[in-house]
């Protein structure tokens, strides 16, 4: 009985003619490949799934650097790193999407349920332009040119031009941990605001528009922009670490659990005095201090 | 026999995948959205302008009012230049020309989007921001820039569709003594209205859906332009920026607006589908 | 005051060809400027090689083969559903409501805005049914969007093989599906493959889509569910953030001249079809 259905089965695909053989040949040849690719390439043990850190885009260059040098030492992991936002990272975490999301801000409301582990403290940088002659603002001054209160650098002494505001988007940790220090309560970013979605995005527009000012991550500063001193205070590594410049927050890998395993061991590796140095290194102050 | 009627059911069952797709698509959409539209009510989701998701405000105005004009804008730069390569091609040009152009300007469809924002962030951005104001990032750069990228669809449909006026029309046209530019704008042109109208409303369909590329020179700003220098956030842009990490209300509210935006596109197809079945 | 018709003739003339030979050198323009700015960066280490720190140095690599994989797998999806749809609305069934039904379905699908897509497979595969970010994720939405593509360049080139082979295969007796595995498939096979050319091309240029689906890892994927960026991504992502711009070019030019080789091959395909059966 079954011979028979095999029988018919095989006559559905009788291709005699040589264009209809070859694209069999070619499907097969495609689809045993593909299935080489599941069963997990050489080397590899089975069950290996890659480790997965999803999340801030403060965090993501960062991790990355980790990354590398974690893989280099154990060729068989493989971690892959994604941006989206620390909310999108936390998002992540906790759907069992990512096995660990990277947030630049913290905690809240019913996130608080999953595990959350420092890894650095960084800060937060006013960039401008690097031909603005601007090189310290207040708090005050921060707030109300966000909010929308000062419009035009000729408030500010500057020629008169208006104020190009570029803010990240909602979802980032950034942002919130920004509104947070300078924003506060009361006052919310000018919905006038050009918004990027990373915190390399904002840096790019601020180096290339003359009358632009934007915040990132402080370690993410090159020498394409120009970091204002908030209240005097330079936004320099030692500032952070003797507490003096006022706008820092923690980087956290959050999880819903970490198993034993490769998730562990890198973070493992993150916090040990290697990881750490590492980070030092790329201008971000290390959670021992 | 009964193998036949067997192959005929799979191959059935396959050709329902396509409307498959689509209805789970459509479904998963609307599913997901309509809780939010009924919670906020329709009228505060398309009339209110303040979207602050995090806080419970899901007014979409400012999106539906800034993508229609970065399309509006498209339109007005992008159906002129089309068409008038469409009429060249199709009317003016030696037919070596045209067999040569007309694949060549084709072409311009393969260019990814990204590439497209790019060169509009590297080149039309700082000239918007020199030369007229503003910060460079905004609705007229958001419609330059799709104004370029619907150019093919616009060209090769029209193109299309003026050479499928019947040679007849012309030649009586000439015959009674019109030059060819008279032939052309009073005979061929609304000969072939319809499918020109097609194109335009197939043109406008690749503009409203357009993401990367206005997520890189418009400014997503959220609020409603007063100029075309401001910068502007459409549909698809807040789509794109929030998608990440939306949860809860705040992805319904998402998945709402992929309905707005469906909907817009299902009018605009079945209007293109109209027309050229009438024709 | 009515101008000479053949006054306003030449203006107009004029002008169009203005106007065209402005579109032409937009055209021009942006070919020519990725392509200086980008091709002296395209060296067969650049192609090799995986791409270090971020993408600041190194090559490209890992996102070739992701870009070959994720495109792979939506042409092998997409394929048989297309195919088998096309040869079923023009072999089995007459015009009627049910072909105008699944017509209509495929041109929609084809309207569906990229970003739709990607929250829907974002949501559907990446979230809900936890293949997380994955070369799968990515795969099977862009199944989705170049069906409709594949379902029309099918019909197209089935449709355009002469009646008479197929009444020439019953006279001698075939069975209908002998009559289309060897004679029609084997003749449509050249439109088909138009069609399956033009859906790679789509594929390649793809961002907003397979950002949110087959998401942005550096490494090579080595399993359907790992993540990968494909070259489009990576462009996006590199430029976006300055990383490094002589590497987004470098990508953006081998893109770009992808796409632009697979869609002169297609259409002198078409061209040289259109030609055989006319």
């Amino acid at each position: 009985m079954s011979r028979n259905y095999l029988h018919r089965i095989k006559g559905l695909f009788e291709f005699p003619s040589p264009s209809g053989r070859l694209i069999l040949a070619l499907l097969t040849a495609v689809l045993l490949l593909f299935a080489g690719l599941t069963g997990g390439g050489c080397g590899r043990q089975q069950t290996q799934k890659a480790v997965c850190i999803a999340g801030s885009t403060s965090v993501e260059p960062f991790a990355e650097k980790l990354a590398e040098v974690y893989m280099h030492r154990h060729p068989h992991i493989r971690i892959d790193v994604q941006g989206g936002g620390s909310s999108a990272g936390i998002f992540a975490a906790e759907q069992g999407a990512a096995d660990l999301g990277a947030s630049s801000r913290e905690l809240i409301g019913k996130e608080k349920k999953l595990q959350e582990i420092p890894i650095a403290y960084d800060g937060i940088a006013i960039i401008v332009n690097k031909q603005n002659p601007l090189t310290n603002l207040s708090l005050n001054q921060v707030r109300q040119i966000f909010q929308g209160e000062i419009t035009e650098w000729s408030q500010l002494k500057l020629p008169p031009h208006p104020i190009d505001i570029i803010t990240r988007e909602e979802g980032s940790g950034t942002r919130n941990a920004f509104e947070e220090m300078v924003m506060g309560e009361q006052a919310e970013i000018t919905p006038m605001a050009l918004v990027q979605d990373s915190n390399g995005s904002v840096r790019e527009i601020v180096a290339d528009d003359p009358y632009s000012i934007g915040y990132i991550s402080m370690g993410l500063v090159d020498n394409r922009v120009k970091a204002l001193s908030v209240d005097g205070i330079a936004p320099t590594r030692e500032n952070v670490k003797n507490r003096s410049y006022k706008l820092v927050r923690r980087f956290l890998l959050v999880s819903r659990g970490l198993q034993p395993g490769s998730c562990q061991d890198f973070v493992n590796f993150i916090l040990s005095a290697q990881g750490q140095s590492l980070l030092e290194s790329e201008g971000l102050v290390g959670v021992g201090d | 026999m009964k193998k036949e009627l067997y192959i005929e059911r799979v191959l059935l069952f396959l050709a329902l995948s396509s409307i498959g797709s689509l209805v789970t698509i459509t479904v998963f959409i609307f599913w997901e959205g309509i809780p939010l539209i009924a919670y906020t009510g329709l009228k505060n989701f398309l009339l209110s302008s303040h979207w602050a998701p995090t806080r419970g405000h899901f007014g979409i105005l400012a999106m539906i009012i800034s993508s229609v004009l970065v399309t509006i804008g498209a339109l007005v730069l992008g159906v002129p230049l089309g068409l008038a390569c469409a009429i060249t091609l199709a009317e003016f040009a030696p037919e070596r020309v045209k067999t040569l152009l007309k694949p060549t300007l084709e072409l311009l469809a393969g260019i990814p989007s990204v590439v497209y924002g790019f060169l509009g962030v590297i080149w039309l951005v700082p000239l918007i921001r020199d030369y007229l104001g503003g910060p460079g990032l905004s609705l007229l750069a958001g419609s330059v820039i799709l104004g370029i990228m619907i150019l093919p669809t616009v060209i090769s449909i029209s193109i299309d569709a003026l050479s499928a006026v019947p040679d007849l029309y012309r030649d009586g046209s000439i015959a009674l003594g019109a030059t060819n530019w008279q032939t052309v704008h009073r005979v061929v042109l609304p000969a072939a209205g319809s499918g020109i109208v097609t194109a335009i409303i197939l043109g406008m369909g690749r503009a409203i859906g357009e993401t990367m590329a206005i997520i890189m020179v418009a400014g997503n700003a959220l609020k409603i332009p007063t100029s075309i220098l401001d910068p502007v956030r459409t549909l698809t842009a807040n789509i794109a920026l929030e998608l990440g990490y939306a949860s809860g209300r705040h992805r319904e509210a998402l998945f709402a607006t992929g309905i707005v935006l469906f909907i817009i596109i299902m009018i605009l197809n079945l209007a293109a589908s109209a027309i050229t079945r009438r024709r | 005051m009515r101008l000479d018709p053949r006054l306003s003739q030449v203006f107009m003339k004029i002008l169009l060809w203005t106007f065209t030979g402005f579109t032409l050198f937009i055209l021009i323009f942006i070919i020519v400027n990725i392509s200086i700015k980008g091709l002296p960066q395209v060296t067969p280490t650049f192609l090799l090689q995986d791409p270090l720190d971020m993408g600041r140095h190194g090559g490209i690599f890992s996102t070739i083969v992701a870009t070959v994989y994720v495109t792979v797998l939506a042409i092998l999806l997409a394929s048989p559903l297309g195919v088998g749809s096309a040869i079923y609305l023009t072999e089995y069934t007459r015009e009627g409501w049910v072909t105008r039904l699944i017509r209509f379905g495929a041109e929609c699908l084809a309207g569906v805005p990229s970003i739709i897509l990607g929250l829907f497979g974002f949501v559907l595969f990446v979230m809900k049914l936890g293949f997380g970010w994955s070369i799968l994720s990515g795969g099977l939405t862009l199944a989705i969007m170049v069906l409709p593509i594949i379902i029309r360049t099918s019909e197209e080139a089935i449709k355009a093989v002469p009646q008479e082979y197929r009444q020439v295969c019953y006279s001698l007796g075939l069975s209908k599906w002998q009559t289309i595995t060897r004679i029609v498939l084997p003749s449509a096979l050249p439109g088909i493959s138009t069609g399956i050319m033009l859906s790679v091309g789509r594929s390649l240029g793809e961002t907003a889509v397979l950002l949110f689906t087959a998401g942005a890892a550096l490494r090579t994927p080595t399993s359907l569910f790992d993540s990968g960026r494909t070259m489009a991504v990576h462009f996006y992502i590199l430029a976006r953030e300055g990383i490094s711009m002589p590497n987004a070019y470098g990508t953006a030019a081998i893109l770009m001249i992808s796409i632009l080789l697979i869609n002169i091959v297609a259409y002198s395909l078409m061209q040289h079809l259109m030609k055989r059966y006319s």
